[in-house]
C-alpha cells in the first residue's frame, strides 16, 4: 500500500478512516497492525484485500496494481490469492469442516475432487484431519477458528489477511492460531494481522501502529533471538 | 529475588551439592534466570544457620567422604517449604511504578505530548515481546519450564501495554470532556491532608 487514504461521508460528516498509509508485506513474513478501536485497522485490511477501494494511493498485490485489474481479474485474485480470516469465523453451518474449506476453491472452478483433497490437506496440516466430517456446531471455538484458517490458506493462497484472528479464544487457543499463521508464513505466505492484542502482535516480524488513520510508529527490525538472554543491548 | 525456597524445593527431592543446585535451578527455569554460585552458597549458609538445611561432606548417598559438601533438607525445612507454597505473598501495597509516574508527570510537563511518551514505551514493550515470542516459538514446546517463565514475562509486559492503552483512552476522554463548574450545591466538605493528618476523601 502506498500513500493510501480513505474517507467516508462528505463535508462536515467526512471521516478520515485512513490517511497516507504506507505498508509493505513480503512473502514469508508477517506484519501486525496495532491500534485502538476506530484507528482504521479494519479499513486497512479491507483495502489490502481489494474489498474496498482507496480514495487515493495505490495497492499492489504481487507487484500488480489493483487499479489496473479488471473486475474479473480482481475477483479471481480474491478467490485464488488472498485468504481472509475474520473475527466471526463465518463458517457455513450446513457444511462440514472439509466442505467449508473446499467451498471457495469449488466456487473458483476447481473440480470438486481436487477441492476436497486440497481442503483435507489444509485441515490435516492444522491438526484437524479427524474433524473434517464435523459440522461447525460440533467444533469448539478454537477448532472453528482453525478451520477458518485452513480455508484461508487452502489452495496455496499467498496473502493472508486476518482481523483479530484469535477473537474471543483463550490464550492457549490464541497461541495455536498464531502458530498456524506463523507456520503458513514459513511456507511463503505473506500475512497481515490486525489486532489490539500485543501478545498476538508479538508473533509478527514487524508491528505497525495506527492512530486516527495514520501510521504513527513501527517496531525496529528484530535482532537475533539470543539478544535477550545474553543481556547485551545490540541496538 | 530470594532463591532460598527454590533451593529448599530442589533439596526436597534429595541431598545435592551446591553446584548441582545451581545447575538444576537454571535448567528448570529455562535458563532465563542465571544464578550466581556465590549467592547459592550464601543462601545455603543462611538456610543452615536457620536449621532448614544441614550439610556434611559425605556424598549424597551418605557413604564416602567427598571434597564437596552435600546439603539436605531438614524436617523444619520441609515445613517451611510447605508453608511458603501455600501462603500468598503480600501484594497489598502497590510498588511505585516508574512508568505510571512518567505518564502522570507527562500530562503536566509543558511542551510534552503524553501520547508520544506512551507510544515510545508501547513500542519498546512490543519489541521486547517480539523477542520473547521468538524464543517461545523456537523452544517452548519442548521445555515446560521455559514456556512458563516466558509466558509470565509476556503476560507481564502485555499488562503494562494494556494499562498504557487504558490510560491513553482515559486521558483522551478527559481532555474531550467540557470543563464543568465546581458544584456549589451539595459538595461535601472534604478534609485534605495537612502535614501528618490522615487524608479522608470521598470517592
Amino acid at each position: 500500500m502506498r500513500h493510501v487514504s480513505r474517507t467516508y461521508g462528505q463535508d462536515a460528516d467526512e471521516v478520515h478512516a485512513l490517511t497516507d498509509v504506507d505498508l509493505a508485506v513480503e512473502a514469508g513474513s508477517m506484519v501486525a497492525v496495532m491500534g485502538p478501536s476506530g484507528s482504521g485497522k479494519s479499513t486497512l485490511l479491507t483495502i489490502a484485500g481489494s474489498l474496498e477501494e482507496p480514495r487515493s494511493g495505490d495497492v499492489l498485490i504481487g507487484g500488480t496494481p489493483l487499479a489496473k485489474m479488471s473486475r474479473n481479474a480482481k475477483a479471481r485474485m480474491r478467490r485464488r490469492v488472498i485468504g481472509y480470516v475474520f473475527q466471526d469465523f463465518n463458517l457455513l453451518p450446513g457444511l462440514t469442516a472439509a466442505e467449508n474449506v473446499a467451498l471457495p476453491l469449488e466456487l473458483d472452478g476447481v473440480s470438486a475432487r481436487k477441492a476436497r483433497l486440497a481442503g483435507l490437506k489444509a485441515l490435516d496440516e492444522l491438526g484437524l484431519g479427524e474433524r473434517a466430517g464435523n459440522f461447525p456446531d460440533q467444533l469448539s471455538g478454537g477448532e472453528r477458528q482453525r478451520v477458518a484458517i485452513a480455508r484461508a490458506v487452502a489452495g496455496d493462497r499467498r496473502l493472508l489477511l486476518a482481523d483479530e484472528p484469535s477473537g474471543a479464544l483463550d490464550s492457549a487457543n490464541g497461541e495455536a492460531v498464531m502458530r498456524l499463521i506463523h507456520a503458513a508464513c514459513k511456507r511463503g505466505v505473506a500475512a497481515v494481522v490486525v489486532t489490539h492484542d500485543a501478545q498476538l502482535a508479538s508473533w509478527a516480524d514487524r508491528v505497525v501502529f495506527l492512530r486516527d488513520g495514520r501510521v504513527t510508529d513501527r517496531t525496529a527490525p528484530l535482532s537475533g533471538p539470543e539478544f535477550l538472554l545474553s543481556g547485551e543491548q545490540s541496538r | 529475588m530470594s532463591v532460598r525456597h527454590a533451593l529448599l524445593a530442589l533439596l526436597s527431592e534429595g541431598p545435592k551439592y551446591g553446584l548441582q543446585l545451581r545447575e538444576e535451578f537454571e535448567a528448570r527455569t529455562g535458563e532465563v534466570w542465571p544464578l550466581n554460585v556465590g549467592q547459592v552458597y550464601t543462601t545455603l549458609q543462611r538456610l543452615e544457620r536457620d536449621g532448614l538445611v544441614e550439610s556434611d561432606d559425605a556424598g549424597p548417598d551418605g557413604r564416602e567422604r567427598t571434597p564437596q559438601k552435600a546439603f539436605r533438607i531438614t524436617a523444619r525445612g520441609q515445613t517451611e517449604l510447605a508453608g511458603w507454597l501455600r501462603t500468598p505473598p503480600d501484594l497489598s501495597a502497590p510498588p511505585r511504578d516508574e512508568l505510571v509516574m512518567k505518564v502522570l508527570v507527562a500530562m503536566r510537563v509543558p511542551g510534552t505530548d503524553v501520547h508520544d511518551v506512551i507510544q515510545v514505551h508501547r513500542r519498546y514493550l512490543v519489541e521486547l515481546m517480539q523477542q520473547w515470542t521468538r524464543i517461545k516459538e523456537a523452544e517452548a514446546e519442548s521445555d515446560l519450564g521455559l514456556a512458563l517463565v516466558v509466558d509470565a514475562e509476556l503476560f507481564r509486559l502485555d499488562s503494562v501495554i494494556r494499562w498504557l492503552d487504558a490510560a491513553e483512552g482515559r486521558i483522551k476522554r478527559s481532555a474531550a470532556e467540557p470543563l464543568s463548574e465546581p458544584s456549589t450545591a451539595t459538595a461535601p466538605m472534604v478534609p485534605r491532608r495537612r502535614g501528618s493528618q490522615t487524608r479522608q476523601s470521598a470517592h
